[in-house]
C-alpha cells in the first residue's frame, strides 16, 4: 500500500517536472530524415522540407536534417538524433515503418512523426493521406477535359501506395465516363523509378500515341518527364504532391496536392507548444490533406462547369455519399 | 639479367595504392574547400566516424561484409576474363533464396538454418548467373549486356513477388513478414556479450566471418585447384586453353555460377543479419560497388578485404560526416567515394611510370655497382 502511494507520489512529481520543462522549453530541437528520393525532389520530400522551413521562419527554431543513402542509415540516423536529445524526429516516407516500430519504444521520451505509414506507439504520430480521394477528383477533371475516351497514368515505383493513386484516379475517370480507358504504366520497380524523368516521359509519349489526352503523373521527380512530354505534344498532364501547375502553364491541367508541408508544420508546431499527441491521422479532402490545385496557371483550362462538377463530387466524398475505394483495403483480398 | 625489372612488392601493393588514395583525398579536399568547409575537419570526421569508436568500427565492418561478397563475385568472374556486372541482381535473387529458407524453415534451430540459408543464397544467386553464363558460353551473347539486363529482370521479379505474393498481409510495404528469431544471424556484440565482453552495439554479425572464409575459399579455389587453373587459363587465352585440353565454355559457366553464388550471400548479412525480412531493393547498389572493389583489390582476396574496408569506412565515415557537417550533403559523400574509386581503380597506372623510373632505375644502378 505504502509502495503504491509512493509510486503515485513519484509519478505526480515526475509529471510536474515534465510539465515544467515543457512550459519552460527553449527552442525545439527538431530533426527531419528524408527517404532515399532525396531532399530536393520537387515533390514529396521537398514538401516536408518546406514544412520545416515554414516552421523555422515562424518560430526561429533551427532544425537538423539528414538524407540517408541506404536503409541501414535509417536506424543509425534515428538513433543518432534521438540519443543527442532531439525532441521530435520527423521521418519522411513509408519505408521507415519497420525501423520506427523498433526504435520508438527504445526512445520513449522522443516524439516521432512518420509520413505515409502507421506505427502504433504512444510517442509516434502517424500521418497518412487519402490520396485516393484527391486522385478521384483529378481523374474526373481528366475525363471531362478529354474529348475522346482515353486518359493515362504514369506511376513511379510499383508499390501499393502508387496503386492507391491509380485506383482512385481510375474511379474518378469512370465516374464521369464509365466506358473510358485508363492506360497505366509504372516507371520501374526500384527506388530509382522515383528519379527517372527520361523513362517516365517515354512512357507518357507511348500512352499519348495510344490516344491518351491527359496523363496523370504520380512518380516523384520522374513526373517532371511526364509533364514535359505532355507539354511538348500539346496535350495535358496532371502533377502530384506539390502544386506543379506553374511548371508548364497551359499544359498542366491541375495537380493532386498532398499537404505534407502543412502536416510537418503542424506536427512541429504542436510539439513546440507542448500539446503534441501520438496517434494516427488520416488526412483526406475533409481535412484539407489532399485536394486538386486551382490557381492562375490553370484557371483557363478548367471551365466553370468542370469546377462545379468536381466541387460537387468533393462535397459528396466529404459527406460520404461517394465512396472512393482505398487500395490498402482491398489489396490483401 | 635482361629480364624486365618488376617493382618491389611493397611499392606495388603498398605505395601505389597509398599515393592514389592520397591523390583522391587531395582532389576531394579541393571540392570541400570549394563549398566552404574545412577539409581537415571533414577528414577527421570520416576517420573518427569509421574507426574512432566501437559502434563506428562495427558499421564499417558491416558494410565491408557486403563489399567482400560482391567484390569476390566480380573477381571470380574476372579471373575467367568475364565482366560480371550482374552482381546486383544475383545478390537480390540470392536474397530470395535466403529469405525463403528463413521464412519457411524458421522452426529449425539456427545451426540448421545457417547452412541451408547459405546453400539457398548460393543456389539462387548461382542459378541466376547460370543463364547469362550459358548464353555466353554456348551462344556468344556478351556477358556484360546479359548480366546488366538480368539486373533489371531480377528487380522486376522481386518487386512482383514482394508486392503480389510474399508481402505481409495488411502492410503496404513491399516486404515479407519477419523471420523467426532462430533465423537471425547472431550480432557480434551479442556473441561477445555472452562471453562477458562488452562491445558497442552495431549491425556487425557472424556473416563477416563467413565473408572472410569465402576469401580464403576463393584464394584456394583460384590458385590451388585444377578448376581455378582452368578458369585462369581460359581467361588468359581461350585458344591456348583448348590446346591444353580445357573447355573454355565449362570454365565460363563454372566461374559465373560461383560468382553468382558469392554475390548471392549478401543476403546473409543484409537480411539475416539486419533486416530480418526480405525487403525491396535491399542490395542497394552493393553489387555495383563490388566492381569497384574488385578493381581496387586487383582481383585478389586480400586486396578485396582491404578495398572493402576502405569502402566500408567511406560509407560509415561519410554518414558521420553528413551528420556533423550538414553542408556536406550525401551527394558530396558520393563525390568523395567516386574520386576514391576513380583514382585507386581506374587510374591505377597514373603514377606507375614515374615510380617505375625511380625504383627500377635505382635498383639496376645498384646492380651495376655490385
Amino acid at each position: 500500500m505504502v509502495h503504491k502511494l509512493m509510486r503515485v507520489f513519484l509519478a505526480v512529481i515526475l509529471m510536474t517536472l515534465l510539465a515544467g520543462t515543457a512550459l519552460a522549453a527553449g527552442p525545439l530541437k527538431a530533426a527531419l530524415i528524408y527517404d532515399m528520393g532525396g531532399k530536393f525532389d520537387k515533390s514529396f520530400n521537398e514538401a516536408a522540407y518546406k514544412g520545416a522551413e515554414m516552421f523555422r521562419k515562424e518560430f526561429g527554431d533551427k532544425y537538423r536534417d539528414f538524407e540517408p543513402t541506404n536503409e541501414t542509415q535509417y536506424e543509425q540516423a534515428i538513433r543518432r538524433f534521438a540519443s543527442r536529445g532531439t525532441d521530435i524526429i520527423v521521418v519522411v516516407g513509408f519505408s521507415y515503418q519497420g525501423v520506427l516500430e523498433k526504435m520508438a519504444p527504445e526512445f520513449p521520451d522522443t516524439k516521432f512523426v512518420i509520413i505515409d505509414s502507421e506505427v502504433k506507439q504512444p510517442n509516434v504520430l502517424s500521418i497518412q493521406f487519402k490520396e485516393h480521394e484527391g486522385s478521384f477528383l483529378v481523374g474526373m477533371i481528366a475525363a471531362m477535359k478529354a474529348k475522346g475516351d482515353t486518359v493515362g497514368f504514369v506511376g513511379g515505383m510499383d508499390v501499393p501506395l502508387i496503386r492507391k493513386f491509380h485506383l482512385g484516379y481510375e474511379e474518378g475517370v469512370h465516374y464521369v465516363k464509365p466506358n473510358a480507358k485508363v492506360l497505366m504504366n509504372m516507371t520501374g520497380t526500384t527506388p530509382s523509378a522515383w528519379a527517372d524523368p527520361i523513362r517516365a516521359g517515354e512512357l507518357a509519349r507511348g500512352q499519348m500515341d495510344r490516344g491518351a489526352e491527359v496523363v496523370y503523373a504520380a512518380a516523384g521527380s520522374s513526373g517532371n518527364g511526364v509533364l514535359q512530354a505532355a507539354a511538348d505534344a500539346g496535350r495535358f498532364s496532371i502533377g502530384v504532391d506539390s502544386n506543379q501547375n506553374y511548371l508548364h502553364p497551359g499544359s498542366v491541367l491541375t495537380s493532386m496536392v498532398k499537404r505534407v508541408d502543412l502536416a510537418v508544420f503542424d506536427a512541429l508546431k504542436s510539439a513546440r507548444e507542448g500539446h503534441f499527441k501520438g496517434g494516427s491521422l488520416h488526412l483526406g479532402l475533409k481535412e484539407g490533406g489532399v485536394d486538386y490545385a486551382l490557381d492562375e496557371y490553370n484557371k483557363d483550362l478548367i471551365t466553370e462547369e468542370m469546377k462545379a462538377k468536381v466541387d460537387d463530387a468533393k462535397a459528396k466524398i466529404i459527406s460520404g455519399e461517394i465512396k472512393v475505394t482505398d487500395y490498402f483495403d482491398i489489396m490483401d483480398k | 639479367m635482361a629480364a624486365p625489372k618488376k617493382l618491389p612488392v611493397w611499392v606495388n601493393a603498398g605505395l601505389i595504392p597509398l599515393i592514389n588514395l592520397m591523390a583522391a583525398f587531395a582532389i576531394s579536399a579541393v571540392v570541400i574547400l570549394a563549398v566552404g568547409e574545412n577539409p581537415i575537419e571533414a577528414a577527421g570526421h570520416i576517420l573518427y566516424g569509421a574507426f574512432g569508436f566501437g559502434e563506428g568500427i562495427g558499421y564499417t565492418l558491416y558494410y565491408a561484409t557486403n563489399f567482400i561478397f560482391t567484390g569476390l563475385a566480380v573477381a571470380m568472374a574476372f579471373h575467367c576474363f568475364l565482366f560480371n556486372i550482374g552482381g546486383e541482381g544475383q545478390a537480390y535473387i540470392g536474397g530470395l533464396g535466403i529469405g525463403l529458407v528463413c521464412l519457411y524453415m524458421g522452426n529449425l534451430p539456427f545451426w540448421a538454418i545457417l547452412p541451408l540459408a547459405v546453400m539457398g543464397g548460393a543456389l539462387f544467386g548461382g542459378l541466376w548467373a547460370l543463364i547469362p553464363a550459358y548464353l555466353q558460353a554456348k551462344r556468344g551473347s556478351h556477358i556484360v549486356i546479359t548480366t546488366i539486363m538480368f539486373n533489371f529482370i531480377a528487380s522486376s521479379v522481386m518487386t512482383f513477388l514482394l508486392v503480389d505474393w510474399l508481402k505481409k498481409p495488411g502492410s503496404q510495404l513491399p516486404e515479407t513478414r519477419h523471420f523467426a528469431e532462430a533465423a537471425f544471424m547472431p550480432k557480434v556484440h551479442e556473441m561477445l556479450a555472452s562471453v562477458g565482453l562488452d562491445v558497442a552495439r552495431s549491425p556487425l554479425n557472424l556473416s563477416f566471418l563467413i565473408a572472410l572464409l569465402c576469401c580464403l575459399g576463393v584464394w584456394i579455389f583460384i590458385w590451388r585447384t585444377r578448376w581455378g587453373y582452368e578458369i585462369r587459363a581460359s581467361g588468359k587465352n581461350p585458344k591456348a586453353a583448348v590446346y591444353g585440353g580445357i573447355s573454355p565454355s565449362k570454365a565460363i559457366i563454372l566461374s559465373m555460377c560461383i560468382s553468382g553464388a558469392l554475390a548471392g550471400l549478401v543476403g546473409l548479412n543484409e537480411l539475416m543479419g539486419v533486416q530480418h525480412r526480405v525487403v525491396v531493393n535491399f542490395t542497394n547498389g552493393y553489387g555495383f560497388v563490388g566492381i569497384a572493389i574488385a578493381l581496387m583489390g586487383r582481383n585478389h582476396p586480400l586486396g578485396i578485404i582491404f578495398a572493402s574496408l576502405l569502402m566500408g569506412a567511406l560509407y560509415q565515415g561519410g554518414a558521420e560526416l553528413a551528420f556533423e557537417m550538414p553542408t556536406l550533403t550525401s551527394d558530396m559523400i558520393w563525390t568523395i567515394q567516386g574520386f576514391v574509386i576513380l583514382f585507386t581503380g581506374a587510374l591505377e597506372h597514373m603514377f606507375r611510370p614515374q615510380l617505375e623510373r625511380i625504383f627500377i632505375k635505382s635498383d639496376s644502378e645498384g646492380e651495376v655497382y655490385e
